[in-house]
């Protein structure tokens, strides 16, 4: 489904992602673990068009995307959500999950003036499917509620919530777990199999939480200095040597240097 | 107690009515500079002239009009005009958009670059509206001067004191409220406003939404060709029509969006009294007023004005640093449209 191409990302002298190529096949949960600072999220970036690859090419399907903008990624089915929980805090949940659905009738100026039934329509059609997608998550108690107000975890919920809004194709999660609860990370992690299974997302997610992975994600793929170091099933991945020694030696030492 | 009645009257003639007035004017013009700031990110400076821009377009139909008998009644044939002026800046500011702004969109430059670009915006916006209708004072107000006049408010009354309303301080003050309900209702009620809000919220998001960017900016620059029009065409109104007055105002103007706290509408409206008020209040000369309250003996001699009129602008200015020194969000925090 996604294949990436010997990526490379630069910033000035940084190699964030050096020479990165790995594929992600059609309605798997892959998951993406590797020290911080590895380029995990740089790679994302890549991918998901937040800003070009310095070199190397992306491909969806048949068709090269390397370099396309978010909005005509989104547009072709592929959605992320960020390490730092991105959403409209001056808006409602539910206006925050009635936004995602593109290319609404309200927004064109004539069909706004002029055909006012077919806008209501619209609209009323894409609120019963934010209320789906609030019940579906467990979040009916905040719907009404300011996003910026939420905690975290609801944040990320929030986020999974907004892939929920539109036929998907593949979703990147970037750490979609980290810094949640539990039981906000049950449900998250149900909801992930439900949508690959009922409505064949395909995932690719940034994890740290190694309970989490075994749980979800087949294949894992590990990265560490900006590539790919291996690729396997998550028991076979946790008990390979040079994962481990990733983990516990440059992983450790660029701690301090990463944000996100 | 006459005595007070003449104080207050003479206060709400010559401050409290005023004032108002040119608080819609100022916090119609904050809204459209906040907008941009909250939409597409940058301190616009050619605001002003896009508002001498859209006074002249409305200016020139409202002597088209006049030529060819078209007129409104006691109501100035301006507000005819006006939505004209206001489709001809819209299109004017859609191809500085799309010539100007929106390569440099494309290019992700910084802040610093675009508000440069306005100043080249703003000299050109200036230099079109010289040469198309000259530097001078132009008179297209008509209609009923007053509302009531400082004579029969006397006559009516009885007292020392005259009241004069001028007919385009009511009309202002009514079509800033008309228009400013209009923009909330918008930004709050319909999928546009919303995506607008959205889209200044958390750009990067919206841009991986259903937001299309293109048109939120679109919408966005009709709006505050719309906003910097009927603001231009009402201060015109009021005061006079001159291309260099747009200019004096992006001072106060930009002092009530940024003491508002910008990015924020409510903001920009509270700002652009507060610005006004103060200029109003530290530029009126007292002694007439105080000359009513106070026995004879200690009547003042002097004007009792704080600053002379010519210094208006430093009263901007002022508060402008005073804001920023203290509350640098300004009053209503900033960046939420
Ligand atoms: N915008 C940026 N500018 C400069 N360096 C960056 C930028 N983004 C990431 N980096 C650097 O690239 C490396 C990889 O970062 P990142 O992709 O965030 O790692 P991960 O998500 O795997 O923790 C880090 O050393 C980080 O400091
Ligand atoms: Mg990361």
């Amino acid at each position: 489904m996604i294949r990436v191409e010997n990526v490379h990302k630069h910033f000035g002298g940084v190699r964030a992602v050096n020479g990165a190529t790995l594929e992600i096949a059609q309605g798997s949960i892959t998951g993406l673990i590797g020290p911080n600072g590895a380029g995990k999220t740089t790679l994302f970036n890549c991918i998901a068009g937040a800003f070009p690859p310095t070199s190397g090419r992306v491909w969806l399907g048949e068709e090269e995307i390397t370099g396309l903008t978010p909005h005509e990624l989104f547009a072709k089915g592929l959605l992320r959500t960020f390490q730092i929980a991105h959403e409209f805090s001056s808006l409602t949940v539910r206006d925050n999950l009635m936004m995602v659905p593109p290319d609404q009738s309200g927004e064109r100026l004539w069909d706004a003036w002029f055909s006012p039934r077919k806008v209501q329509a619209e609209e009323a059609a894409i609120r019963r499917k934010a209320d789906e997608v609030i019940e579906f998550l467990n979040i009916s108690h905040v719907a009404d509620e300011l996003a910026g107000n939420l905690s975290g975890g609801q944040k990320k919920l929030l986020e999974l919530g907004r892939t929920m809004m539109v036929e998907a194709k593949i979703v990147f999660l970037d750490e979609v777990g980290a810094g949640v609860n539990r039981t906000l990370l049950n449900t998250i992690g149900d909801a992930i199999i439900r949508l690959n299974k009922e409505r064949g997302y395909t995932f690719c997610m940034i994890e740290h939480d190694m309970d989490f992975i075994g749980r979800l994600c087949d294949p894992v793929i590990v990265m560490a200095e900006g590539t790919v170091l291996m690729q396997g099933t998550a028991e076979q991945v946790l008990s390979d040597e040079r994962v481990i020694e990733a983990y516990l030696g440059h992983g450790v030492k660029n701690k301090a240097e990463v944000g996100g | 107690m006459t005595d007070i009645l003449n104080a207050i009257i003479v206060f709400a003639n010559f401050v409290l009515v005023p004032g108002a007035a040119y608080g819609a004017q100022l916090a119609l013009g904050a809204l459209g500079i906040t907008l941009v700031y909250g939409v597409l990110r940058f301190s616009n400076f050619a605001h002003g002239d896009t508002m001498a821009f859209g006074a002249m377009v409305t200016v020139l139909v409202t002597w088209w009009m006049q030529g060819h008998g078209v007129s409104l009644g006691v109501l100035p044939t301006a507000l005819l005009a006006l939505p004209f002026g206001v489709a001809a800046t819209a299109l004017f500011v859609l191809a500085t958009d799309r010539v100007v702004y929106r390569f440099y969109r494309r290019q992700r430059s910084a802040p610093v670059i675009f508000v440069i670009v306005s100043v080249g915006v703003m000299f050109i916006m200036n230099g079109v509206v010289r040469f198309i209708i000259g530097p001078d004072d132009q008179d297209f107000a008509d209609g009923a001067r007053f509302i009531v006049s400082a004579r029969d408010f006397r006559d009516m009354t009885g007292l020392d004191e005259g009241l004069a309303i001028k007919s385009t301080a009511l009309l202002t003050i009514v079509v800033a409220l008309v228009v400013m309900a209009a923009l909330f209702w918008f930004l709050q009620k319909t999928r546009m406003g919303k995506a607008m809000r959205a889209y200044a919220d958390n750009e990067d998001l919206a841009l991986l939404s259903g937001v299309n960017p293109d048109r939120v900016v679109m919408v966005a620059w009709i709006l505050v060709a719309a906003l910097a029009t009927v603001a231009g065409v009402l201060y015109g109104l009021d005061k006079t029509f001159k291309p260099f007055t747009y200019f004096q105002l992006l001072l106060p103007m930009f002092a009530a969006a940024i003491v508002g706290g910008i990015g924020n509408p409510v903001g920009a409206i509270l700002g652009g009294f507060v610005i006004a008020y103060s200029e109003v209040a530290v530029t009126y000369a007292y002694k007439r007023f105080l000359g009513h309250l106070l026995p004879e003996s200690l009547a003042p001699e002097s004007l009792v004005q704080l600053l002379g009129t010519e210094y208006k602008f430093a009263v901007s200015f002022i508060i402008l640093v005073v804001v920023l020194l203290i509350r640098p969000t300004g009053i209503l925090r900033g960046k939420t449209i």
